[in-house]
């Protein structure tokens, strides 16, 4: 089943065209990587997948919905999480209460009730914390659990949001750069946990760089170049395919 | 957070002693003063610390508060707690008319919306003769009373005050530890990441916008019942000012700040008595020291003070 379709994705800034109509579709249960040249409007495709950014052009479907006009908290709602590649941590939160944030869309008291301190208020926040606990656990955080966030190493930060977007319980996961600025031990690390949340039921969608972790553990790959899909495949054909080495690699190592 | 609440405990016998062993009226009326700054200054807090947004006209809204409760009960006659709804619930309306649309833009949109509202409702308050008595000011406003128990001396109307201080303070604690407070917090650092965990930051905005004007209003009631005569200096954009130096003096980033500051402008000019034309320039050096060499403000310093002691012992 189709979990996300997109299509005829347009954006520009100004005079440049970030993104020329691309078509993307995600399966669900499976993790699809999005690659690329720098520029070629991976990160732009996410913020509107997301809908931190309003898109020109196109369609996004979502589990058969059409959110492409939808603003961000919405589509939340619906169950799509995502992290960033410059990440957006709230600093002067603890782990913990970044992690239960993140679990916001399972809560529903409203702002009376929470001045009023109402039992389902005080109900709803410990459940909030039991799974985030329990997450952090998952996620070797623990130690950290009461530390200002903003304070840890960028790794253990990276490790922060992914535990606040899976708080969510999300049917899709967007990753944007999940490996950037991490070591390679911690690298293999994160491969064998995305790898993890598949078997859990997550459907995956990560844009990355570090080839090694993509073709390890994807099961499709889309190649944008110059806000155009150049290239699907699985790992294997991608590696093949030509026009995918010349993006990478230029002209004429691709010839050769 | 139990911290929190043991605290309020702490203040709550504070509040309710010192009317008794103050030494005269005179001081139970300052410390009556006192309560109504930290009311309004408690709104101001939420909105600024947690919501991350500067209200520079709060001062109109506090006299939204005092002149439609007031002009009620003087004019029409009204009983003064159905005046004082009203006065509430129509600073709401106005708030959220002019929180709606501004508070959707990233950036300080809301600061410059507020001191324009500021100062519109400080003209009408001047211009509105009929209603508001204009220059010279409204007369005739009605004292608070519980049948034949009228709160007309400073030490009952201390109580008064200083209960509705404490219950706007509980109010609060409760709901920064809520599920708002979360969504508060999370938007103060990131809009971006609050909003892709499903929070509407604007309507959080707006929410904690609209409180912050009530309990403005509120403050506003009860300076108008207690003092029965009214006039617009009062609610000028230097009050504006001196709310916004209170959360900066205090700590913008606990509530306790706007105890601290709200007690600590109160009392200032009680002390500057002679200098009564220089409290603007004093308010301009203390937001500029307090910014310079106590970020953290009042309790920020406690806090770290706080902590060396834990360190070294």
């Amino acid at each position: 089943m189709v979990v996300l379709d997109a299509r005829g994705v347009k954006k520009s800034f100004g005079g440049v065209k970030a993104l020329r109509g691309v078509d993307v579709t995600v399966q669900e249960g499976t993790i699809t990587a999005l690659i690329g040249p720098n520029g070629s409007g991976k990160t732009t495709l996410f913020n509107i997948l997301s809908g931190v950014l309003p898109m020109d052009e196109g369609k996004v479907i979502f589990m058969n919905q059409e959110i492409g006009s939808w603003p961000a908290h919405k589509r939340a709602a619906l169950g799509i999480a995502r992290t960033f590649q410059n990440l957006q941590i709230f600093q002067e939160m603890s782990v913990l209460e970044n992690v239960m944030a993140g679990g916001f869309r399972h809560t529903s008291s409203g702002f009376m009730a929470g001045g009023l301190s109402l039992p389902k208020v005080r109900g709803e926040m410990r459940a909030l914390e039991k799974k985030a606990l329990k997450l952090l656990e998952e996620l070797e955080l623990t130690p950290y659990a009461h530390v200002q966030a903003g304070e840890l190493p960028f790794g253990i930060q990276r490790k922060v949001e992914i535990a606040r977007a899976l708080a969510l319980e999300p049917r899709l996961l967007l990753l944007d750069e999940p490996a950037a600025g991490l070591t390679t031990k911690e690298t293999l690390a994160l491969a064998r946990f995305i790898h993890g949340l598949k078997e859990r039921g997550i459907t995956v969608f990560l844009v990355e760089h570090d080839m090694d972790l993509v073709m390890g553990i994807s099961d499709w790959v889309i190649v944008l170049n110059f806000g155009q899909k150049i290239y699907e495949g699985t790992p294997l054909a991608v590696k093949r395919e030509r026009t995918v080495i010349k993006a990478y690699l230029g002209e004429k190592r691709a010839k050769g | 957070m139990k911290r929190d609440y043991l605290i309020l405990l702490l203040v709550t016998l504070v509040a309710f002693t010192l009317p008794l062993i103050l030494p005269g009226d005179y001081y139970v009326e300052v410390f009556l003063f006192m309560g109504i700054n930290i009311l309004v200054a408690l709104g101001l807090s939420l909105l600024m610390g947690y919501a991350g947004q500067i209200s520079l006209g709060h001062a109109g809204f506090y006299g939204m508060g005092a002149y439609i409760s007031g002009a009620l009960t003087a004019h029409l006659g009204w009983p003064v707690p159905l005046a004082a709804l009203v006065a509430l619930v129509a600073t709401a309306l106005v708030a959220a008319l002019v929180g709606w649309p501004t508070l959707r833009l990233r950036g300080h949109y809301l600061a410059m919306a507020t001191l324009g509202l500021g100062i519109i409702l400080y003209i009408l308050f001047v211009q509105l003769k009929g209603i508001t008595g204009g220059a010279s000011g409204l007369s005739g406003i009605q004292p608070v009373h519980a049948g034949d128990l009228y709160l007309d001396t400073p030490r009952r109307y201390c109580y008064l005050v200083w209960s509705l201080v404490i219950l706007a303070f509980l109010f609060s604690l409760n709901l920064v530890k809520s599920r708002s407070g979360l969504a508060l917090r999370a938007l103060h650092y990131s809009e971006v990441a609050a909003s892709t965990l499903g929070i509407d930051v604007a309507k959080y905005k707006l929410q904690v916008f609209v409180f912050s004007c009530v309990l403005a209003a509120l403050g506003g009631v009860l300076y108008a019942h207690y003092i029965t005569f009214i006039s617009p200096e009062t609610f000028g954009f230097m009050y504006s000012i001196k709310l916004v130096v209170m959360i900066v003096l205090g700590g913008m980033y606990s509530l306790w700040g706007a105890l601290l500051g709200g007690a600590f402008l109160s009392l200032l000019p009680e002390f500057l008595h002679r200098l009564e034309d220089l409290e603007v320039m004093v308010h301009g050096l203390i937001l500029l020291m307090v910014l310079i060499f106590l970020p953290g403000g009042l309790t920020g310093l406690i806090q770290k003070i706080g902590e060396k002691i834990r360190g070294s012992s």
